[in-house]
């Protein structure tokens, strides 16, 4: 299923921060004004109450739900749901435009694995992006979690996932000139950190991936070992540094990057149901 | 005796006394840890792996910084017919646990009790479907 690319343009190129949500209770799609509504109230009270986001600048938030039907795997997926926070300053003329402060969308791409072992009245949208201040994540995660008694927890990527990550969209094939494949090592239990950032030209990644994967649409964790020992045997060859015995922390090609802490970027449209298939995934896994 | 990884040095074999059970430490945040105990286990003799080998996974507090799938290290105890502690060394509990453990496990391959030998553990290791 392709999502329109200009619909789904905003979701790119940004950071998202990932976390893992638990089916929201009694969540009805046709109330979504009404919710958005609730949501902006509870935004100002909490700020009357002193939990002031922005110092000094008085800021009404207004508060957007949509529905993005094309955002989803399959027929079984909920539509993914945006949430938007923008401002208007009351200094301001009443012509001037909101400005987008906040966004965070839920999403399900082929979320099978949860949705069908849920009981009516669930609502499976697993996945949960945000970009923006982290104090109104919490105001919006807050209001979520009282009024449809979800969960949500930060979805960390293990060095694991990130290996899976970096050979599958390594292999993604381009139309324009690609950047570097990067892998970034943190080398633990030192004085003093150590980042190692290993770039790669992007089509002897692609090449040896090529040479690595069997079936073509299908990746396997054997193939996923073979490409990052040759990776790994690479660099030890030419520094002598076992980059085995360092952790991956994050991995970036020219179709997605993805921080161990769970952050997320996507670069790409055409990959992007491939990467939220994935992310979904994850969350589920963690869920369960 | 600890060592980093096998054969052990050749100069010190006649110092060296007899060595009941082997412990393989693989740490689930390290790739190379395990390539390392997998080159290691070519070097032991095969008499061992009949009850004076285990395997000792560390680390497996920390979820979001596996580098190694527990398959793998599953299937590692599978080959050589060998149990797979798992152990997370930084939380002390766990940790005495484990070192009890092992020593309750040395002391049977020392033959220190009686009425049981290492072969007691490789009868263990045998799923129920293979009898």
């Amino acid at each position: 299923e392709k999502a329109d690319p200009q619909k789904t343009a905003f979701l790119l190129r940004k950071a998202w921060t990932l976390y893992s949500v638990t089916p929201l209770y009694r969540f009805r799609r046709a109330r979504l004004r009404e919710y958005a509504r609730l949501l902006g109230a509870f935004i100002a009270a909490e700020k009357q109450k002193g939990l002031a986001v922005e110092v000094g600048v008085e800021l009404d938030i207004k508060v957007a739900l949509s529905s993005l039907a094309d955002l989803r795997g399959s027929e079984l997926d909920q539509a993914a749901l945006l949430v938007q926070l923008s401002s208007r300053s009351r200094a301001s003329s009443r012509n001037s435009e909101d400005k987008p402060v906040w966004s965070g969308w839920f999403c399900s791409v082929f979320g099978d694995d949860l949705s069908k072992n849920v009981p009516e009245n669930f609502t499976c949208l697993p996945l949960f992006l945000t970009h923006g201040a982290e104090s109104y994540t919490s105001l919006v995660g807050s209001w979520f979690q009282k009024t449809f008694d979800c969960c949500f927890r930060r979805l960390a990527i293990s060095p694991l996932n990130l290996s899976w990550m970096v050979a599958m969209w390594a292999g993604c094939k381009l139309d324009r000139a690609a950047s570097a494949v990067e892998l970034v090592f943190s080398v633990p239990r030192l004085s003093q950190p150590l980042d190692i950032s290993y770039a790669i030209h992007p089509e002897d990644a692609k090449a040896l991936w090529d040479t690595v994967q069997k079936t073509p649409g299908e990746i396997t964790q054997e193939e996923v070992d073979v490409f990052m020992d040759c990776l790994y045997a690479h660099f030890h060859r030419h520094f002598k540094i076992h980059l085995s015995a360092a952790k991956l922390v994050k991995v970036s090609t020219a179709v997605a990057s993805a921080h161990c802490d769970g952050i997320v970027k996507i670069l790409q449209s055409q990959y992007l149901p491939g990467v939220l298939m994935l992310l979904t995934e994850l969350a589920i896994s963690q869920i369960q | 005796h600890l060592a980093s990884s096998l054969p052990l040095p050749s100069e010190r074999d006649h110092l060296r006394p007899r060595i009941d059970l082997i412990v393989f430490m693989i740490d689930i945040t390290s790739k190379y840890s395990l390539k390392n105990v997998e080159t290691s286990l070519a070097y032991v003799d095969a008499s061992f792996f009949l009850g004076k080998v285990c395997f000792l996974v560390t680390g497996v507090g920390r979820v979001n910084a596996c580098s190694i799938e527990t398959n793998a290290v599953c299937k590692l105890g599978d080959t050589y017919c060998s149990p797979v502690l798992f152990c997370e060394l930084e939380l002390e509990g766990t940790r005495i646990a484990t070192a009890q453990r092992l020593v309750r496990m040395l002391g049977i391959c020392a033959g220190h009790i009686r009425g049981v030998s290492a072969l007691s553990f490789v009868s263990l290791m045998r799923k129920s479907d293979d009898d």
